[in-house]
């Protein structure tokens, strides 16, 4: 397999290249694998004093003999060390366990030295060369590079992807949803010349853009929403991930994104924001275990930041120098510890140390905002005369009845559901009604007399709304005699499902609980009923079973005193104490760790000084005080060769599933070279120019041919070509984790398209906390917070949502700079029976129904353009249409099975359920296709 | 299959390696790719199958492996180490001399040392002193090697226990299941080749991560089976559909990725393919490994097994069941052996109880495999992430902290010697006097009953080849037959 490999490079090296071998390409990572683990930079483990590293190391003089003499191979040790040498002298030595040098690889070796033995830096170390197409190439720069090495190999690269696939790709890619049927056809009958590019520009420009790629950021940012290890309890880290998406939807220039992530605390006159992304190095774990040291775990935090900022901005496996030298790259263990030092001054020490307060729309505006509180000018009235309301219709959403006792107050039936809402007509007197009062009134019949159906006689009310005629009223505020800690009335009123009113008595509170308690609504402005009854709708879909029991309404003409020394219960939004980056005013002395333990100081070597890697250009300017931002402007600085090249890398894996250097994690010597070094620094050097503009960069990459060409397999380049590092070809890609749940819900129309907020809980299977320490809480969201984006369900680190690890997502302990991609069996058990995937399949059957396309054929292919964005074939339409037709006659013997696969929709539907069940096992047929996760 | 598969079949047999890297196991193959590795040392592995049965490149004693992971860490102190000195001293102020330089989580520095209350007594051949806690155990003392030499390198579970499974304290890294899956494959087509097993009043500490592949492909991950509803997440088709409308859902999904991989020619499908036929077979395979009815009622005595309930017992009869079918690593999680002195963690009925709730299973799983004639290829570990300190805590009931510097595990099967002492501690059981195995030794050892060079069998990650024993580990020779 090696070989074949070799003749591959060999191939392109010789077409593509002169005779003349290069250092880099040819033999340096010969040197590396082989010969540098003894003979390279690091000391401790040199043999024989000689180093091959440098050129004055392989021509140093050893007793008359040279490694290397320059223009005469026989006269060099190296040469007959790896060919005639037997016993020890010979080379790698057996005890190495490497594999002697090749024939060609030592013909290369003789050839190199024949022609001066010349060295060259490392290529990644090396300036971003300038790279650019011939004024005469009128197309996309990349194509000019890639097809140059095709044409000298005189592949013919494949044609574009038809105009289906290239939407479904493009939309995947760029914002990780499904085109709808309507945007897959206007982009397919577009005939313009412009018509890519329109389509790039307005998914460049959806707020969707900043989640997908966000997502990707996070990887690297090991964003969770737990501490980790044993005890791993939960952590507001949501306003964290919603600055990303925010900063990519701006289109933060990636200079400054570098910046305020890395060192955003340490901005001169910094702003909230910039303070919010400083916690990009507060994802690190803290242990919250029992009898923990402290300084351990706040060393591991450290190392875990300098082995982020390494593999994330650098490429390099700088983790390797924790404990030593590095083998094989320019990193001494000094170094390491000089990095270290820019990270070891922060506050925080295996606690959660300092943090900020964040609001939910103070991050991303779409939040909901809270109404304007009452002005000053709002002063109280006359006290409100309350009157009891007449109630003309009274009906829960199941059917579940309400009894209306004597005192003109109603009482839920028993057979309510534990999600209850119900719905009430009341009216009144009054030909005006500013405010509305709601009591919640024990009784005899609920668990401790009430006056909730909890079975302490809580009760938890989620939301109330009020309209007329059709027509919602404002209400500006909600207060109650009584609200347990955090379940304030106002959260009656703030549109949020997952949070409500409840009565229990917390800490230092006199109230009771089960007793009769009020809530008063003030309206926005008082409004004119003219006998008309206010439809009143109240939703309890926070806990189970937490309904309001035995209640009444009365309204009132004037609003209520609202003060008597209490606030008015306005709408609080939700925050979260994000932990962010802060310096201790005394800074810690930081000492080189022997063998990398905390408790080995190296006090003889003295204290160390925040420095950057020497090798690494440019140099940091003296100063006597460095801090991280000088790190981060060493970072980004245009000198530095390591930033755009690694950056872009990874942007172009993100696209054909493999960086331009494959090793994107590592760009050392030991790492792979880049397969179009030309291309990967033009792209390097195109990123810089155009002000370090991400989606500049996006754009650049999908309107190329190569991006949008097929991704058909090439039997004809089986033998050249057989891992498509020519990009002849696009390739097909698994989709990521959260895009197969992301594209599910999208494709089956009961998606939520809410951006940020924090954790929700989209129903998982019972039992998936047996294995950890500690139980954790997961209320399951319900409502429209049950369909969100993947990405904002919350993450335990200790037990990630199943689905999540089942797709390959990394549980985020440490920095995840490319996921793996994997295919196995409990993949298919969940798509095919997690009972999430089953709601999103009946999702797509209700909205097949609901679409009513036509007859069967019709049905099936609006089902593959909702799923695939597609036509089916004409095998596919028969395949397809035979499994539905049986499934039909099967289940019309089968009432009660059919009725089972139904969801409560399709269940009231007129559809007869035998044909309503076999469009669900279509739904799920296709949505457990290859061709579903996967991006063509 | 048509002419067309056959043909990619035949196809991917010489390009498996190069099979697209975007996808599958193509890093695995990369590896190779690059040359940068032995040849001949690491795993192939057939991306449309990673987990088809593999050779280990070296004569190999041991095929399969139950790992009895007791999650806590049990007082050797209290089980197998008779300590007369330690009973002389009881209440005394430990030697200074013993006591510098060591870190502990919990002691304060002015606790005094705790004689076992324990009766001990000799038995066997070879002698092994057993505490009255573990009767059942005097029956496998001559069975088993005693490694009474343990030394670990961190003093608090979730890191230990890391430690124990990965060879590394800190989440991240492939546990051993993942390693030796990763080089064997497994020998069941129709159950997961790594198992993790749950028992006890809570989940071990630091979770998901104890069996989680780390860099390695997640086919390698260990998959947990559910002691309540079903053993496998998902396994279970939908309310109303029947065994018969499965097989046409699965024949239909089949057809359409057929058809797809006749447009497309991405060999990606035809591992999809297999995948899906697996979760078939799955369904029911997993189903019948779970019922015990077709176990004899002397065997489930002998294991204690309640028909019925999830127990540790039930366990390691099912840790029987899934070698025999063919898996390769299974490993049980028992909680809560943390005993402290805290409540409902202290070493008089608490560690009785949590004593009970191991004993029987533990030999009666050794002696079952011995009499099918499956400890031949099998090997049984058992032991905690570290163990207790010669000193006990100040707290209302007795207990113990973490101790790092010796314990008892024991192994029995495969490739080892029967009956065989390995290792001693000095007199108060603060350090080990000869015989000391380290994790990394252990990792080294079991992985060369396995067939492995343990600095042979590496994985490429960011640039570096990792493995098991990160850049420690010996073989522990004494102990193998």
């Amino acid at each position: 397999m090696v070989r074949v490999f070799t003749l591959f490079t060999l191939a392109i090296t010789t077409l593509a290249h002169s005779q003349e071998v290069i250092f880099n390409r040819d033999i340096r990572p010969i040197l590396s694998n082989k010969c540098f683990f003894c003979h390279g930079p690091d000391e401790k483990t040199r043999e024989a004093d000689l180093r091959l590293d440098t050129r004055e190391g392989a021509l140093e003089d050893h007793d008359g003999f040279s490694a290397v003499v320059p223009g005469k191979p026989d006269d060099s040790e190296l040469i007959y060390r790896v060919t005639e040498a037997t016993g020890d002298e010979a080379m790698p030595p057996p005890h190495a366990k490497k594999e002697s040098l090749t024939k060609p690889e030592v013909a290369l070796f003789r050839r190199w030295i024949e022609q001066g033995a010349p060295y060259q830096g490392h290529w990644s170390f090396e300036p971003l060369a300038k790279t650019t197409p011939p004024e005469s190439w009128k197309g996309n720069p990349i194509d000019y590079f890639v097809n140059a090495s095709l044409s000298k190999l005189e592949v013919t690269p494949s044609p574009a992807a038809d105009p289906a696939t290239l939407i479904r790709r493009l939309s995947l890619d760029l914002t990780g949803l499904l085109p709808t049927p309507e945007e897959t056809a206007a982009f397919i009958n577009d005939q313009s010349p412009k018509a890519w590019t329109h389509l790039v520009d307005r998914l460049l420009a959806s707020p969707h853009y900043g989640e997908r790629w966000g997502r990707h950021w996070l990887d690297q940012a090991r964003y969770a929403d737990s501490h980790g290890y044993s005890v791993d309890g939960g952590r507001d880290m949501w306003p964290f991930r919603d600055w990303v998406i925010k900063a990519l939807n701006d289109d933060l220039p990636f200079d400054q994104f570098t910046i305020e992530q890395l060192a955003g605390d340490l901005l001169p006159n910094r702003t909230k924001s910039q303070l919010i992304a400083s916690a990009f190095h507060r994802n690190t774990l803290i242990n919250q275990e029992g009898g923990s040291d402290r300084e351990q775990f706040r060393v591991e935090s450290v190392i875990d930041r300098v082995n982020t900022t390494g593999a994330v901005w650098l490429g390099l496996t700088i983790g390797c120098a924790q404990c030593h030298t590095h083998k094989f790259d320019p990193i001494t263990h000094r170094e390491y510890y000089e990095l270290f030092a820019f990270f070891n001054n922060a506050e925080d020490a295996n606690g959660t140390g300092p943090t900020v307060e964040v609001a939910q729309y103070e991050i991303l505006n779409n939040n909901p905002k809270p109404p304007a509180p009452p002005k000053a000018t709002d002063k109280p009235g006359p006290p409100a005369k309350w009157l009891p309301a007449n109630y003309e219709k009274y009906r829960t959403n199941s059917g579940a009845p309400f009894k209306l006792l004597k005192d003109n107050s109603l009482l839920v039936d028993k057979s309510a559901k534990p999600n209850e809402a119900y719905n009430l007509s009341i009216s009144s007197k009054l030909n005006t009604v500013s405010a509305l009062r709601l009591r919640i009134i024990p009784d005899k019949s609920l668990p401790k007399n009430g006056p909730g159906t909890a079975g302490n006689g809580n009760l938890v009310l989620t939301n109330l709304t009020v309209s007329l005629n059709g027509k919602p009223v404002r209400l500006k505020a909600a207060f109650a005699d009584h609200e347990q800690p955090d379940y304030p009335a106002s959260h009656i009123i703030d549109s949020s499902k997952s949070s409500g009113w409840a009565i229990n008595v917390g800490g230092g509170q006199k109230a009771k609980m089960n007793a009769e308690h009020e809530v008063s609504f003030i309206f926005e402005k008082p409004i004119s009923t003219k006998g008309k009854p206010l439809t009143i709708r109240m939703e309890h879909d926070r806990n189970e079973n937490y309904l309001v029991g035995r209640f009444a309404f009365d309204l009132s003409a004037t609003a209520p005193p609202v003060s008597k020394g209490k606030a008015p219960g306005l709408v609080k939004p939700r925050t979260g104490k994000l932990m962010v980056m802060k310096e201790l005013a005394n800074p810690r002395t930081t000492y080189l760790l022997t063998r990398g333990d905390f408790t080995r100081p190296d006090k003889e070597l003295g204290a160390l000084t925040p420095g950057i890697l020497s090798k690494v250009k440019p140099a940091l300017p003296d100063a006597t005080k460095r801090n991280r931002l000088d790190l981060a402007k060493w970072l980004i600085d245009p000198a530095n060769p390591l930033t755009p090249r690694v950056t872009v890398n990874r942007t172009w894996m993100r696209y054909f599933g493999r960086g331009l250097v494959e090793t994107e994690e590592d760009f050392g010597t030991q790492g792979s070279p880049p397969t179009h070094p030309e291309l990967l620094d033009y792209l390097g050097k195109r990123f810089i120019e155009d002000g370090w503009s991400m989606k500049k960069l996006h754009r650049l990459i999908v309107t190329s041919e190569t991006y949008r060409r097929s991704s058909k397999a090439r039997p004809d380049l089986a033998d050249l070509d057989p891992r498509n590092l020519l990009l002849a070809r696009q390739s097909r890609l698994r989709l990521d984790a959260e895009i197969i749940r992301d594209a599910a819900l999208s494709a089956s129309g009961l998606f939520t398209p809410v951006i940020g907020g924090p954790g929700v809980y989209p129903p998982q299977p019972d039992g998936i906390y047996a294995f950890t320490q500690s139980r954790k809480s997961w209320r399951t969201s319900t409502g429209p917070d049950r369909y969100r984006r993947a990405m904002y369900t919350f993450f335990y680190r200790s037990a990630p949502y199943p689905l999540l690890s089942t797709f390959d997502a990394p549980d985020f302990q440490t920095v995840c700079t490319h996921r793996v991609r994997s295919n196995t069996p409990l993949q298919a058990l969940t798509i095919a029976n997690d009972p999430a995937f089953l709601e999103i399949a009946q999702g797509l059957a209700a909205r097949l129904l609901r679409d009513k396309p036509g007859g069967l054929d019709a049905i099936i292919q609006h089902a593959f353009q909702l799923s695939l964005c597609r036509e089916p074939s004409s095998e596919e339409l028969s395949i397809l249409g035979n499994y539905v037709r049986q499934q039909i006659k099967d289940f019309s013997k089968d009432d009660k099975a059919a009725r089972a696969l139904l969801s409560k929709d399709l269940l009231s539907s007129e559809t007869p359920p035998a044909e309503a069940a076999a469009l669900v096992g279509l739904s799920r047929a296709l949505l457990n296709t290859d061709n579903f996760i996967t991006r063509e | 299959m048509n002419d067309f598969e056959n043909r990619w079949l035949a196809e991917r047999t010489r390009r498996h390696f190069f099979c697209d890297c975007g996808v599958g196991l193509g890093t695995i193959a990369m590896n190779s790719m690059l040359g940068q590795l032995q040849a001949g040392q690491l795993p192939v592995i057939d991306p449309a199958n990673p987990m088809s049965a593999r050779k280990p490149p070296l004569p190999a004693k041991a095929k399969k492996v139950i790992f009895l992971h007791m999650a806590g860490a049990p007082s050797q102190l209290d089980l197998f180490e008779d300590k007369p000195k330690l009973r002389e001293y009881h209440g005394k102020t430990p030697p200074k001399s013993l006591m510098e330089g060591k870190r502990f989580a919990f002691l304060k520095g002015n606790e005094t040392l705790l004689g076992s209350e324990r009766t001990f007594s000799k038995y066997g051949e070879c002698g092994m002193s057993l505490s009255e806690l573990f009767p059942h155990h005097r029956k496998i003392v001559d069975e088993v090697v005693w490694l009474r030499g343990m030394t670990t390198d961190v003093f608090n579970h979730g890191p230990a226990k890391l430690f124990m499974n990965t060879g590394f304290q800190a989440p991240g890294r492939p546990s051993m299941g993942s390693w030796i899956t990763y080089g064997l494959g497994s020998e069941s087509e129709n159950l997961p080749g790594f198992v993790v097993l749950q028992s006890g009043p809570r989940g071990p500490r630091a979770g998901n991560s104890l069996w989680a592949s780390g860099f390695l492909p997640t086919s390698f991950q260990g998959v947990p089976f559910r002691g309540k509803g079903d053993a496998i997440l998902h396994l279970r088709s939908p309310e109303g559909i029947t065994r018969e409308r499965e097989r046409s859902f699965y024949d239909t999904v089949g057809a359409l990725n057929r058809e797809r991989l006749k447009e497309t020619g991405d060999p990606e499908i035809l591992t999809r393919l297999n995948a899906y036929e697996m979760a078939y077979r799955m369904q029911t395979s997993a189903p019948e490994l779970m019922d015990l009815k077709g176990e004899s009622k002397a065997t489930l005595d002998s294991y204690g097994v309640e028909p019925g309930e999830s127990s540790f017992a039930a366990n390691c009869l099912l840790a029987r069941r899934l070698v025999e079918r063919g898996s390769r690593f299974v490993q049980l999680y028992h909680t809560n052996w943390d005993s402290h002195g805290g409540p409902g963690e202290n070493l008089n009925k608490d560690f009785e109880k949590v004593c009970k709730d191991v004993d029987q299973a533990s030999a009666a799983l050794v002696l079952d495999l011995k009499e099918r004639g499956m400890l031949e290829d099998t090997l049984v570990i058992w032991g905690g992430e570290f163990g207790r300190t010669p000193m006990g805590e100040n707290r209302k009931t007795v207990g113990r902290d973490h101790h790092i510097d010796a314990f008892t595990m024991w192994m029995a099967g495969a490739g080892l010697k029967k009956g065989y002492i390995h290792g001693q501690s000095d007199e108060l059981g603060f350090g080990v006097v000869d015989g000391k195995v380290h994790v990394h030794d252990l990792h080294a050892t079991l992985l060369h009953l396995l067939g492995f060079d343990h600095e042979q069998l590496t994985y490429r990650f960011q640039g570096r080849d990792f493995r098991l024993t990160d850049v420690h580990g010996k073989i522990v020779k004494e102990i193998l037959a």
